[in-house]
C-alpha cells in the first residue's frame, strides 16, 4: 500500500524532480514558454474553453441530477444507469462520432436543410471551437450529472418544504438552499469536466481547426513527434498547478470526500 | 423548460453519438453521410478477420483486468487504513490519491512516461498496467471508504464483543459488507482502464491497446469497421453492466457504481 | 400503567450480594486528550446484580461502560472482572457482552445468523448452536423469526434480537447501553419489565446505562448517579431518592425543593435548621452534612402537606412553614401548589388527587397558607 503512494507522491512531485536532474534544460524551456506567446495564448484558450465546457455542462446537468433526485420515484436505477452507460462505450468512438454529426453532410446539416433553416450545407461547424466545446459538453457531462445527483439526493425533502413553508420561492429556494448545499457535489463535478477538458488532446485533434490548438495537443507534440521532453514538461508544469490549486480548494469544501460517495 | 423534457433533451444528447455509431456500423458507404443510403453487415465480418483489433482488444482486456485486480487489492487496503486510523496528513493522502483521477490525463502521463523512464523501464504492457492501476486505485479506494462510512461504526465492536478476533471480524463482517463497493469499484477500474487513451498514449509499449488502436486508425479516417468494433464493445459492456448491477443488487445503490469521477 | 419497583427485601437482598464482586473498577480515568470522560471511579458490582449508570449527557456513562467492554483502554486504573484484570485483554477474549445503544446487528446475516455469531466464534457445534439460538429468540420472546434480515424487524424486535444475541452466550456481565432508547414508551415499559426478569432468570451481572431516571428507579438493584465523569452517589434506589447524598443527585433524580438553610443544632441525626425566613425547622440529617452554618435542605414535594388537608387539629406544634398560597396548577395524576415563603423561596407541594372534592380548595393565590414538614422526609444535603 504505502508503495503505490510513494509512486503517486514521485508522480506528483516529479516535475521538480525533473528540475533537478536537467535544470539548465528546464530554464532554457522556461523561457522559450515566456517569451513566445504561442504558448500563452494556447494555454489561455485553453482555459477558457475548458471554463465554458464546464458551465454549460453545469447549466445542462443541474436539472436532470434534480429530476432524477427528487421528482422521479420508479426506474430511477434505469436512469441512472443510462446517465452512466455512455461512458462504457468507447470514447474516441463518441468523439468521432460528432465529427458524422456535424460534417457538411452530416445530420445536423441535413436536419437543419430538412426544416429549412439554412440553404446550403454549413461546413463551419466542423473544425471549429464550437465543434469542439460541444463534443467536450457531451461527453464529460456525466461526470457532471453524477455528483450532483448525490448530493441532492442527500438532501431531505424536508429541508425544501421547510424553505417553501418559509416563504422562499422556487427560485430563492434554488438560490438559497439547494446552490449552496450541491457545492460539494457541484464542485467535484466541474472539477473532473475542467481537468479532462484541459487535459485532453482527442477532440482537438479531431475536431478543432487550425487555429484551435489546445495545450495537451502541443505537449503530446513534444513528448511523441518532436521528442522534446523537457519541452513538454514546462508546458504541462502550468497545467498540473492550476489543477492541483483547484483539487486542493475544492478538497476543502469537502468535494474530495464527496466523489467518493 | 419543464425538468422532464430538459432531461429527456440530455439524454437524447447523451445517446445521439451511440446511436450514430451503431448506425453507421450498417452503412454500406465508406463515407458518412445521411441518410444511410444502403446497409450491410460487412463490416462486421471484416472485424472478424482482422487480427489486429483481435490482438489489441486481448491486450486491452488483459490490462484492464490486471489494473483492476491491484486496484482492487490495494485500494481497499488503503480503504481500510484511512478508515480505521487516524493519523496526521489523512486529508493530504487522499488528496495525493485523487490526484491521478483528477489531474488532467495529459500531465499524469507525461508524468508517469518519466518516471518510468527515469527507472530506465521499457514502456511495455507492463508500464500501461501499473500506469493504469494508479488512477484505478483511487476508483476502488473512493468507493470502499464511502461504503465504510455508511457502515454502523460499532459492528466491527460487536463482532469482537462477541468473541471474533480482528481477523475473524473481518471476513465474517467487514468484508462482506463492504464486497459490493469493492465490486462495483472494480468493475469501474476496469472500464476506465479499457478506455483510457490519454495516458495509454505515454506507456504503450509496440503492442497498441484497443483504444490506441482505434485511435491510429481515426487519424487517418474512419473505416466504419471501427464503428462495428465500437458497436460490439457497447453490446459486451451493456451485459457487462447489467451483470454486474444484478450482483450489486442488495448491497450496494447503483449509485456506487456510477461514481468516481474522471479517470 | 404502574412500574415495578423491586421490593425493598429484594434490594437489601441484591446488596448483599456485592460481597461477591462481579466486576471492579479501581480508581478508573479515562481522558481523551484536554477531557477527562471518567475521572477516577472506583465501584464493586457483584455478581447478578443490575446496576445502572444513570446521569445527564456527557457523564461518561459510555465510556465507563465501553471500559469494562474492552473497546476502551483506560488512562490509568484497574478493571477486574470475577477478580481476574482485564486491563490487557481485548474485548474478543472478555467474558462480556453488549447490547449496544443502536443494537449494531449484522445487516448482511440473517436474525438467527447474528444470534449465532458468538457461539460459532466460540466453536460450539451446529446442531448445539440451533438449540440455543432457539432457546435465546424464545426468552427473548421471539421466535419465528430466525430467516428475516434486521432490516425486516421492528425497532423493538431489532432490540430483542440484539439482546438475544448477547444472552446467547451466557456472559458472566452483560452490558446494555440505552437499549430501550430507540423505543416508544408502551414497549419501553414492556421491555423494562422482561429485562428486569431476564436478569433474575439468568443470573448474569447487567451494568446498565441510562439518562431516564424513571427507567433506573424501576429496574435497578443499585443506581450509580454520574456527573463529570464522577460517580456522585451509589445506592439503592430507595437511599438516592429518599436520602440523597448531595444537591446534584437530589435534584437529577425526581423533583425536589432545595432550601437554603443555616444549621442551628444537631442531636443525633436530626437537625434544626433555620430557614432564612427565620423560620425553624426539625429535619433528618446525613453523614457528612454540615453540623453548623449555611447548608441545603431537600424535601420532594409529595412528602409534604397542607395545613388545611389535615384539618385544624392538626395543630400548630407541627414541623411546618408559612407563607402565602403563589399558584395552584392541576396535573392530572396530583395537582402543584406553589407556596412563597416570606424571603421570596418557593416550596413546591404535591397532592393527589384522589377524588373531585379536594380539587374544589377554595383558596386563591395570595391567601396565606401553612406547609407540614415531617422531619423524616427532610434532608440536610452533605455538599
Ligand atoms: N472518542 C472520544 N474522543 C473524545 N472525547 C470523547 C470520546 N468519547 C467520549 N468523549 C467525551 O467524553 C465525555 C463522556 O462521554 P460519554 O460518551 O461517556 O458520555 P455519556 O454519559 O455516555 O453521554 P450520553 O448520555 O450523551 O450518551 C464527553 O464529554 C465526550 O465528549
Ligand atoms: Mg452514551
Amino acid at each position: 500500500m504505502v508503495a503505490p503512494l510513494a509512486i503517486l507522491l514521485v508522480h506528483a512531485f516529479w516535475s521538480v524532480d525533473y528540475l533537478t536532474i536537467q535544470r539548465s534544460f528546464m530554464l532554457e524551456n522556461f523561457r522559450t514558454l515566456l517569451t513566445s506567446d504561442l504558448y500563452g495564448r494556447v494555454l489561455g484558450r485553453s482555459v477558457a474553453i475548458a471554463a465554458v465546457v464546464t458551465l454549460i455542462d453545469i447549466v445542462l446537468a443541474f436539472p436532470v441530477a434534480y429530476f432524477l433526485a427528487k421528482k422521479v420515484r420508479r426506474h430511477r436505477e434505469v436512469l441512472l444507469l443510462l446517465v452512466v452507460f455512455p461512458l462504457w462505450s468507447s470514447y474516441l468512438v463518441r468523439v468521432f462520432a460528432w465529427k458524422t454529426i456535424l460534417g457538411t453532410s452530416g445530420i445536423l446539416n441535413t436536419f437543419l436543410l430538412w426544416t429549412g433553416v439554412i440553404e446550403v450545407p454549413v461546413s463551419a461547424f466542423l473544425y471549429s471551437k464550437t465543434a469542439m466545446i460541444i463534443t467536450f459538453c457531451q461527453v464529460w457531462l456525466p461526470f457532471m450529472i453524477l455528483p450532483l445527483y448525490t448530493v441532492i439526493d442527500r438532501m431531505p425533502n424536508a429541508l425544501l418544504e421547510a424553505s417553501a413553508d418559509l416563504g422562499a420561492t422556487g427560485r430563492q429556494t434554488f438560490w438559497k438552499v439547494i446552490l449552496p448545499l450541491s457545492l460539494p457535489g457541484l464542485l467535484a463535478g466541474s472539477l473532473s469536466v475542467f481537468s479532462l477538458t484541459l487535459g485532453d488532446y482527442i477532440t482537438p485533434t479531431l475536431l478543432g481547426g487550425p487555429g484551435d490548438q489546445m495545450i495537451g495537443r502541443l505537449v503530446a507534440d513534444s513528448f511523441g513527434m518532436s521528442n522534446n521532453w523537457p519541452l513538454g514538461a514546462a508546458l504541462v508544469l502550468p497545467v498540473l498547478l492550476i489543477v492541483s490549486i483547484l483539487i486542493w480548494g475544492a478538497g476543502r469544501f469537502g468535494a474530495l470526500g464527496r466523489t467518493a460517495s | 423548460m419543464g425538468l422532464p423534457l430538459m432531461t429527456a433533451l440530455v439524454f437524447l444528447l447523451l445517446y445521439l453519438p451511440l446511436a450514430v455509431v451503431v448506425l453507421y456500423s450498417f452503412s454500406a458507404s465508406e463515407v458518412a453521410r445521411w441518410p444511410i443510403a444502403s446497409y450491410t453487415l460487412d463490416w462486421y465480418r471484416e472485424l472478424r478477420q482482422d487480427r489486429e483489433i483481435l490482438a489489441a482488444l486481448r491486450l486491452s482486456v488483459v490490462i484492464g483486468l490486471a489494473a483492476a485486480l491491484i486496484a482492487v487489492v490495494l485500494g481497499t487496503a488503503a480503504a481500510l487504513a484511512i478508515d480505521r486510523f487516524d493519523f496526521p496528513g489523512k486529508h493530504a493522502i487522499r488528496f495525493v490519491v485523487a490526484l491521478p483521477i483528477t489531474l488532467p490525463g495529459i500531465g499524469t502521463g507525461v508524468a508517469k512516461l518519466s518516471f518510468f523512464s527515469l527507472l530506465t523501464w521499457e514502456m511495455s504492457r507492463w508500464t500501461l498496467i501499473v500506469g493504469h492501476a494508479t488512477f484505478c486505485i483511487a476508483l476502488v479506494l473512493n468507493n470502499v471508504v464511502a461504503r465504510l462510512g455508511q457502515l454502523p461504526r460499532n459492528l466491527g465492536e460487536a463482532s469482537a464483543d462477541l468473541g471474533a478476533s480482528p481477523w475473524r471480524t473481518f471476513w465474517r463482517i467487514t468484508f462482506p459488507l463492504i464486497r459490493p463497493a469493492i465490486l462495483a469499484g472494480g468493475v469501474l477500474a476496469f472500464t476506465l482502464s479499457f478506455d483510457e487513451v490519454v495516458v495509454s498514449f505515454f506507456l504503450q509499449g509496440r503492442e497498441p491497446t484497443l483504444p490506441l488502436l482505434i485511435w491510429g486508425r481515426l487519424r487517418i479516417g474512419l473505416s466504419p469497421e471501427i464503428n462495428a468494433a465500437a458497436t460490439v464493445i457497447v453490446l459486451v459492456s451493456l451485459v457487462g453492466v447489467l451483470l454486474s448491477n444484478r450482483l450489486l443488487r442488495g448491497g450496494a445503490r447503483s449509485g456506487e457504481m456510477a461514481t468516481g469521477t474522471s479517470r | 400503567m404502574s412500574v415495578a419497583v423491586p421490593s425493598p427485601s429484594t434490594s437489601t437482598a441484591r446488596t448483599a450480594a456485592v460481597a461477591q464482586p462481579g466486576i471492579e473498577l479501581r480508581k478508573v480515568r479515562k481522558s481523551f486528550g484536554e477531557t477527562v470522560a471518567v475521572d477516577e471511579v472506583s465501584l464493586v458490582v457483584g455478581r447478578g446484580e443490575f446496576l445502572t449508570l444513570l446521569g445527564p449527557s456527557g457523564c461518561g456513562k459510555t465510556t465507563t461502560l465501553r471500559m469494562i467492554g474492552g473497546f476502551e483502554l483506560p488512562t490509568s486504573g484497574e478493571i477486574a472482572i470475577d477478580g481476574e484484570t482485564m486491563n490487557h485483554r481485548p474485548p474478543h477474549r472478555r467474558p462480556v457482552n453488549t447490547v449496544f445503544q443502536n443494537y449494531a446487528l449484522f445487516p448482511h446475516l440473517t436474525v438467527a445468523g447474528n444470534v449465532a455469531y458468538g457461539l460459532e466464534m466460540a466453536g460450539v457445534a451446529k446442531a448445539e448452536r440451533q438449540r440455543r439460538v432457539a432457546d435465546a429468540l424464545e426468552m427473548v420472546r421471539l421466535p419465528g423469526v430466525e430467516n428475516r434480515r434486521p432490516s425486516e424487524l421492528s425497532g423493538g424486535q431489532q432490540q430483542r434480537v440484539a439482546l438475544a444475541r448477547a444472552l446467547v452466550n451466557r456472559p458472566a456481565v452483560l452490558l446494555l447501553d440505552e437499549p430501550l432508547g430507540a423505543l416508544d414508551l408502551k414497549l419501553r415499559k414492556a421491555m423494562q419489565v422482561e429485562l428486569k426478569q431476564l436478569n433474575r432468570a439468568v443470573g448474569a451481572t447487567f451494568v446498565y446505562v441510562t439518562h431516564d431516571q424513571e427507567e433506573a428507579l424501576a429496574m435497578s438493584d443499585r443506581i450509580a448517579v454520574m456527573s463529570a465523569g464522577r460517580v456522585l452517589q451509589l445506592g439503592t434506589p430507595e437511599e438516592i431518592y429518599e436520602s440523597p447524598r448531595n444537591r446534584f443527585v437530589a435534584d437529577f433524580i425526581g423533583q425536589t425543593n432545595l432550601l437554603p438553610v443555616e444549621v442551628v443544632a444537631i442531636e443525633g441525626d436530626r437537625a434544626r435548621v433555620r430557614v432564612s425566613g427565620g423560620q425553624i425547622l426539625t429535619c433528618r440529617t446525613t453523614a457528612g452534612a454540615p453540623v453548623a452554618g449555611p447548608a441545603t435542605l431537600a424535601v420532594r414535594p409529595e412528602r409534604l402537606h397542607l395545613r388545611s388537608e389535615l384539618g385544624e387539629t392538626g395543630g400548630l406544634a407541627w414541623n411546618h412553614l408559612e407563607g402565602t398560597l403563589a399558584e395552584t396548577i392541576y396535573l392530572g395524576t396530583h395537582t402543584q401548589w406553589v407556596v412563597e415563603l416570606p424571603d421570596g423561596v418557593s416550596i413546591v407541594v404535591h397532592r393527589q388527587n384522589r377524588g373531585p372534592a379536594e380539587r374544589g380548595e377554595s383558596l386563591g393565590p395570595g391567601e396565606p397558607i401553612a406547609v407540614v414538614i415531617d422531619p423524616d422526609a427532610a434532608t440536610l444535603l452533605a455538599e
